[in-house]
């Protein structure tokens, strides 16, 4: 057994040096790339592409979130209905007109919103560790919490932002550009830049990967599991909260409906990133990416002519299905 | 040993000049193998000598680079994954194949079930499974399910299964490796039986002992070389421990040495109980090995989590170097210096899916960086200082752990647990599943730790080794301390006489 175990590593060594599952993403955007310049030259212009990312940026944020549960071995389906309750809550205090300064104002909602979302990830992960139930179920649960409270607050219409000073400040925060580059890309590298730092170069990452691989070896490690995995719950929930606040500016109003399905979204990006849905393995860049690819299958498939763009949901269940062949065929070599 | 089994049969099953590589490196060397009918075969060699590639081949599992596998004399090309079952060639694994919701009928009819007029025959499949088990001489319940059963129970489930599929070549992968001594017994009771009825076994097993006292003959590979086959009763444990390591076996245990009766008292448990363990006492001093011996089952592995706090106690102290540790604390008491090595490696010891660093400083890791940060230099480092200090030898600096040897792994987890540089080391079965080589290694590193002045308790099934290593060993039955035995005590009858209940005394 062992012999052959550590041939297997020799072989590993000799032509793996490079890790197939990590690279698998970014090589399937470099041939979507092609692909879309093949079907319409103005595809591939710095404008569709960086519409193409800005449009991205709620889905890719809160699947950085969620590359952080589903590597320790969890779930988050409540994510698309925590943003419709955040945004909610958001626009509903700034309404609520309790500090007159607009700059002061929105200083306070900005804050008001990072710890709502804090908050509704803590209860997902509380529910989840301390009630001791699958957090499929648990987040099932708040997801259809959140949802309805969200439903209730808007009377089953929509909320919308009145103040039009407030409004006109707020803004560039999702239309404006730092150096050129759309805020929303902006926003997307420093979380990514930030996650990837906490979950490869922190004890926190580190306690993540091995909780999601192993939680009896984590356990028997000294690693205090449930707290590990409530924070990755916290986590998403701050990220959902950043998200919101990039989608509150971009229309100034939300309803029962916003939001709905991105939770399936957040999973696909983190799935095709090369997250293995079981845990204990994150890859935040690669996240991005399945994001990306998302937002770009959709935009060939407006910028072609021969699919009908009405095909987007089917052609993006398609992908998770090849996202999940690929990556075990590439297991399976290994 | 019966003198009719050592009687050469007819050659079942052989391998001629077998050899095989993995992408370019070879393992096995132009090996010879027979197994004659009705004979129980060890098959020895240390961990990596080529053993389980040579069980694989001979199971259709593995194709062999060169050479030909003869059945009943003709050569054959065993079918792949399993199929040579229909050949009459079973493995029982060392790691069970049983479904644990079915019950014991529906596990042995798997995959081939009776019916008549399309529907199952149930009563047909329940008379059948009752007739192999009592040709076992197995009580265990038909209808019982899986999960119900201990593993002996499990394991017996799996050799009836190769019964009722008219197995003639059995190969056991260290079927002895969970079972208890009386377990262990009965199953070779078992297959004593079944090797006088005609079947053949191949027994893969590190345990020197179990081979001397089951096999008729035994075969010794090392280094993917064929070295000897020869009858077991003209060898002894010593010389196929040489055979094995190809050296001298310079003596297995380190000289024992032991603490003065002044040194400080590191760990000191005091009336501890759970839900098994009753009010167990006990105290290691500094420089000290305590052995923890017992049937399996007896509460050792409870009592020894229950101290490190992996488990809560329902009432009694834990004071380590003088101060009360509060219950279900892991930090608390591995902050205090005591650590716990845990017997489960590959489920509750490593990641095996992460490389050797990861593992090495999970327990550690606020050694390796200032707020959380991790210095990948600093990880580097301890890795390179830990393969050093404990001889990790591996090829491929990273390698994942669960493509590691037994021994590797180990070795790997002992460097894990040293890292959080404990005072007081609790290691649960030291050696299971282990080589020889390694097994002396292993003794040696836990002789300096105590030397060096740490306290160390060794838990281990394997009654050699607690004699071979600790000046004091506490016998546990039934969750409670039962016998402690000092010096000239510590034999492997007194031990017996305390596990088994037959001597009792009371433990201050």
């Amino acid at each position: 057994m062992s012999v052959n175990e550590e041939t297997r590593a020799i072989r590993r060594r000799t032509w793996r040096d490079i890790d197939l599952r990590a690279v698998a993403p970014f090589a399937a955007l470099v041939l979507l790339l092609i692909l879309g310049a093949i079907v319409n030259p103005n595809f591939i212009g710095i404008t569709n592409l960086a519409n193409v990312a800005t449009r991205s940026a709620f889905i890719a944020i809160i699947a950085v979130g969620a590359t952080f549960v589903i590597s320790s071995g969890d779930l988050d389906l409540s994510v698309g209905s925590m943003v419709a309750f955040v945004a909610s809550l958001m626009i509903l205090f700034m309404n609520s007109g309790v500090i007159a300064d607009p700059a002061l104002m929105l200083t306070a909602a900005v804050l008001f919103t990072v710890i709502a979302g804090a908050l509704c990830g803590l209860a997902n992960g509380l529910i989840t560790t301390v009630g001791r139930i699958e957090p499929f179920i648990a987040t099932l649960g708040t997801m259809g919490i959140y949802r309805g409270l969200t439903t209730w607050l808007s009377q089953g219409g929509a909320i919308t932002l009145r103040e039009p000073e407030l409004q006109e400040m707020y803004r560039p925060a999702y239309f404006g550009s730092i150096l050129g580059m759309p805020v929303p890309i902006a926003v997307i590298l420093a979380v990514t830049g930030v996650a990837a730092f906490i979950l490869y170069r922190t004890r926190y990452g580190r306690h993540v990967v091995a909780v999601g691989s192993n939680s009896d070896v984590a356990r028997y490690s000294g690693i205090p599991v449930n707290r590990v995995r409530t924070i990755a719950f916290v986590i998403q929930g701050l990220c959902v909260a950043i998200a919101v606040l990039l989608y509150v500016p971009r229309l100034g109003s939300t309803s029962a409906t916003t939001g709905i399905l991105w939770e399936l979204q957040a999973i696909t990006a983190v799935v095709v990133g090369g997250t293995a849905l079981k845990g204990g393995a994150g890859r935040v860049w690669g996240t991005i990416c399945g994001a990306f690819i998302l937002e770009l299958v959709g935009n060939i498939m407006l910028l072609s002519n021969f699919i009908s763009e009405y095909l987007i949901g089917a052609i993006q269940g398609a992908i998770i299905i090849i996202a999940m062949l690929v990556q075990r065929s590439l297991v399976r070599k290994s | 040993m019966d003198s009719e089994a050592v009687d050469a049969g007819a050659v079942v099953l052989s391998a001629r000049r077998i050899s095989k590589s993995f992408s370019g490196v070879q393992v096995l060397f132009s090996v010879n193998f027979d197994l004659r009918a009705g004979e129980i075969h060890a098959l020895m060699g240390e961990n990596g000598a080529g053993k389980s590639t040579l069980v694989k081949i001979l199971s259709g599992f593995e194709q062999p680079t060169s050479g030909e596998i003869i059945l009943d004399g003709n050569p054959v090309k065993l079918p792949p994954n399993g199929a040579a079952e229909a050949l009459g060639i079973v493995i029982i694994h060392q790691e069970l194949n049983l479904a644990e919701h079915l019950t014991v009928t529906e596990s042995l009819f798997l995959g081939r079930e009776v019916t008549r007029f399309g529907v199952l025959d149930r009563k047909y499949m329940r008379s059948e499974a009752r007739r192999v088990l009592d040709l076992l001489g197995s009580h265990v319940d038909e209808n019982a399910l899986i999960s119900t059963l201990s593993i002996a129970d499990k394991q017996m489930v799996e050799i009836a299964k190769a019964i009722s599929r008219d197995a003639r070549v059995v190969f056991m992968d260290e079927p002895t490796a969970v079972l208890s001594r009386e377990e262990t017994n009965f199953l070779f009771r078992q297959v004593r039986k079944l090797r006088d009825q005609g079947t053949s076994f191949v027994f893969v097993s590190h345990k020197l002992d179990e081979v001397m006292e089951l096999t008729d003959r035994v075969t010794v590979l090392r280094d993917g070389q064929w070295i000897k086959t020869s009858p077991t009763s003209i060898l002894d444990g010593e010389s196929i421990a040489q055979l094995m390591v190809g050296r001298e076996l310079s003596k297995l245990y380190p000289a024992k040495r032991e603490p003065n009766v002044d040194e400080e008292i590191m760990l000191s448990v005091d009336a501890l109980s759970t839900g098994y363990v009753r009010e167990a006492s006990f105290e290691v001093r500094k420089g000290e090995i305590l052995g923890f011996s017992g049937m399996i089952g007896s509460g050792r592995t409870e009592l020894m989590e229950a101290v490190a706090g992996l488990r809560s106690r329902a009432s009694g102290e834990v004071i380590i170097r003088g101060e009360a540790v509060p219950s279900g604390d892991v930090h608390a008491a591995n902050r205090r210096g005591l650590a716990y090595m845990t017997k489960d490696r590959k489920s509750k010891g490593l990641l095996l899916n992460s490389r050797m660093t990861a593992n090495l400083t999970l327990q550690s890791l606020e050694k390796h960086g200032k707020l959380g940060y991790l210095s990948p230099a600093s990880e580097a480092s301890a890795l390179e200082r830990a393969r050093r200090r404990f001889d990790i030898r591996v090829r491929d600096g990273n390698v994942v752990a669960g493509r590691m040897s037994g021994g590797n792994q180990q070795k790997l987890l002992l460097a894990k647990v040293m890292e959080t540089e404990p005072e007081i080391i609790i290691i649960d079965e030291p050696t299971r599943g282990i080589d020889v080589g390694t097994k002396q290694q292993i003794y040696h590193f836990i002789s300096a730790l105590a030397r060096d002045g740490r306290a160390i308790i060794v838990v281990s099934s394997e009654m050699p080794e607690v004699i071979g290593l600790c000046t004091r060993v506490a016998v546990m039955r039934e969750g409670r301390i039962v016998g402690m035995l000092e010096g000239e005590e510590i034999s492997e009858q007194e031990i017996m006489r305390y596990a088994a209940g037959l001597k009792k005394k009371a433990v201050a």
